[in-house]
């Protein structure tokens, strides 16, 4: 079983991650990958992601390691960008590499709901050349409590 | 260092006008809001903002003891993913 978590201050191209991460975990019954980009709706400019380097990444390491306890996996990479990214740029990677299908798909939907509602990041988006901070969604939430 | 070191996450550095801020050390929660503004107290009086104290969680953000050369970070909810 390995683990990757990284955070990324510059674009991050997925494709390169994954192709690595498949290769090296051979014998995997799946692979399921989750990329998530900037949105280019509702005239959003950027989209500006901070963090707090003290507990962010040590918060998705955590995170990490509850998803490998939880599902029966051989691979998790969890990619996060911070800064300012314009639309159809990538924010977010999750893939899992599992023996079997569910296991695969189920953590990296665990991870992408931890990832919005309980990692450590503040979002803002520009639009009309304003910046406007993004409140936290019910949805979110609700999406976390499916797990518990 | 003297100091407590203050670090202001998401909109809270909006509020306090700039990301990171020294004050006289030691700090406790008292102490916490008489330092800061009045908006900006309000908001981490609130129970949406938690504390941590060297990058450790506060369970009890009331309970903070920052000594000298410590650093407490204001966090607000969190908009990620």
């Amino acid at each position: 079983m390995s683990v990757t978590v990284q955070l990324f201050e510059t674009a991050f191209p997925p494709a390169a991650l994954v192709g690595p991460f498949t290769r090296a975990h051979p014998g995997f019954g799946g692979v399921c990958t989750f990329v998530g980009e900037v949105r280019g709706e509702n005239d959003v400019e950027a989209l500006e992601l901070t963090h707090y380097e003290r507990m962010t990444l040590p918060g998705m390491e955590r995170l990490a390691a509850l998803a490998e306890q939880r599902f029966d996996l051989m691979g998790l990479l969890i990619v996060h960008r911070t800064g300012v990214m314009l639309p159809g740029e990538p924010v977010v990677l999750v893939s899992a590499c599992a023996r079997h299908r569910r296991g695969a798909i189920d953590a990296v939907d665990f991870c992408m709901d931890h990832l919005k509602a309980k990692s450590w990041f503040w979002k803002r988006e520009k639009r009309a050349g304003e910046w406007h901070w993004i409140e936290p969604r019910a949805e979110d939430h609700a999406a976390l409590a499916r797990w518990e | 260092m003297n100091v407590v070191t203050l670090v202001f996450l998401g909109k809270l550095a909006d509020l306090a006008g700039e990301s990171v801020r020294e004050v006289p050390a030691p700090l406790d929660w008292n102490g916490l809001l008489t330092l800061c503004e009045e908006p900006l107290a309000i908001e981490i009086a609130s129970e949406r903002v938690k504390l941590a104290l060297d990058g450790e969680l506060l369970a009890d953000k009331t309970a903070l003891v920052a000594p000298a050369g410590s650093e407490v970070a204001l966090l607000p909810p969190v908009s990620g993913g």
